[in-house]
């Protein structure tokens, strides 16, 4: 008989409440070990697309915003292509990373990323998914990195059609997935808990 | 060795038995910061197999010396000097390379230089406590430190945390995104701990324990602690779903 023989994936444990230390060392003022903190720029000056800044914070179950937590985000350039080894459709932007990391303000709990509009890239079976951004958010407490994506609120009609906005049974949840617009900035509020918990996806 | 992977095909789903539950009411902090509503389960889409990938020439000379990198000229970190090394492999042991490995930890005397933490050991003016490195072309990374100290922490009226190393890693893709933590064999704090023991199967947290590896030891200067990391295993493309016809 077949035997099959996979290994077991490592099990996640938590990101604890230092872990500026390893991750953006210089936002903490330990200076000299890296020379930039990884994923702080995702855009330069030659990055082509809408420029947008994305804030927004973590929010626990009592409302109260969380104040050591880490987000990373990743998504398609202003083409809907990824600045990825993987990608296979084309090339992305070189000018535009896709990929950022920022720790929230250690006072206010504020996160900020500026980074471009993406387009639009497709689902598996070929439909046109909205455009979106990946978030990947680790803390104190936060035992696996919690994944979810955000979606603009401009983009009515592709949201309506996205497969995986589709997907969520309960459609009151679907605006916890939308961002707030006011110009070029959106604001992007993550709540863990409570009546407005943030769809977060197992993927 | 088998040969690394080449797959870009959608990821193995992760067994969420096997990592730890998101709400773990002994570790205290995770009852307000964890999910109550199911997770949305769905296959992968390009946006989660696909990941920023980082270069070798990215990495500074000392990046994966922390008994040096933060030390001045001439001096070096106190506490026990230690090797730690091993295999980043997927879900079917194949080596990942180019995995981007981050580490941080507390000093010998189990306190971080961090602003927040106010433990009573002194920091080590020579250690930051930070280091990274990149996995070769057979999946395989190597770093130097020093090995943390235990240290208390309010949980529990006496709990102290296992000496540990915080590892977070990159694979070929953002779904494959991981932060865990190394402990070490034959650590008595190990079973007590109230975040080790949110891992619920004794074979999983067995996988964050390093092995003293006396092999890879460097006689009169540091020994060795061997720790193997898998990330989660991709398919390949070749009978994905596409629309009849393309």
């Amino acid at each position: 008989m077949t035997k099959l023989e996979y290994l077991k994936e490592s099990p996640s444990q938590t990101a604890g409440p230092y872990v500026h230390i390893g991750c953006t060392p210089n936002f903490i003022g330990n200076a000299g070990i890296f020379k930039e903190d990884l994923g702080a720029r995702m855009v330069n000056e030659q990055s082509k697309g809408q420029r947008i800044t994305i804030k927004g914070r973590v929010f626990d179950g009592t409302g109260t915003p969380l104040k050591d937590a880490l987000l990373e985000i990743w998504q398609a350039d202003s083409e809907g292509l990824f600045n990825s080894p993987s990608e296979t459709r084309g090339d992305a932007d070189p000018n535009f990373t896709g990929w950022g990391r920022q720790p929230v303000n250690l006072e206010t709990g504020e996160f900020c990323f500026e980074t471009v509009k993406p387009g639009s890239v497709p689902f598996p079976d070929g439909r046109a998914q909205a455009p979106h951004i990946n978030f990947w958010i680790v803390a104190r407490g936060i035992n696996i990195g919690l994944n979810t994506r955000m979606y603009f609120p401009e983009e009515e009609e592709a949201n309506a059609a996205d497969p995986v906005l589709s997907r969520i049974e309960h459609r009151v949840r679907v605006p916890t997935l939308i961002a707030k617009q006011s110009g070029d900035t959106y604001t992007f509020d993550i709540y863990i808990q409570g009546e407005n918990e943030t769809v977060f996806f197992d993927i | 060795m088998s040969k690394p992977t080449t797959n870009a095909g959608p990821f193995f789903p992760r067994d969420r038995n096997w990592h730890p539950q998101a709400l773990s009411p002994n570790y205290k902090t995770s009852v307000l910061r964890s999910p109550q509503k199911a997770l949305l389960s769905f296959g992968n889409t390009i946006s989660e197999t696909t990941g920023p990938v980082f270069g070798h020439n990215m990495l500074g000379e000392l990046d994966h010396d922390l008994v040096l990198n933060y030390a001045k000229p001439g001096e070096s970190a106190l506490g026990e000097r230690i090797i730690v090394h091993g295999h980043v492999m997927d879900e079917e042991a194949k080596p990942v390379p180019n995995a981007l490995v981050e580490v941080w930890q507390a000093n010998a005397g189990g306190r971080y230089r961090h602003k927040k933490d106010g433990y009573l050991a002194p920091l080590d003016p020579n250690f930051g406590g930070c280091g990274r490195v990149t996995t070769d072309e057979n999946g395989y990374y190597a770093f130097r430190t020093i090995r943390p100290g235990p240290y208390p922490w309010p949980n529990g009226v006496n709990d102290w945390r296992p000496s540990h190393i915080h590892f977070s890693l990159f694979g070929s893709g953002f779904a494959q995104r991981l932060i865990t933590q190394m402990y070490f064999e034959g650590d008595p704090h190990i079973p007590m701990c109230p975040i080790v023991r949110t891992i619920n199967d004794p074979a999983a947290i067995e996988m964050l324990v390093a092995k003293l590896d006396m092999n890879h030891t460097v006689p009169m200067d540091a020994r060795a602690y061997r720790f193997d990391i898998v990330l989660r295993g991709r398919r390949s493309t070749m009978f994905e779903n596409r629309m009849e016809g393309n």
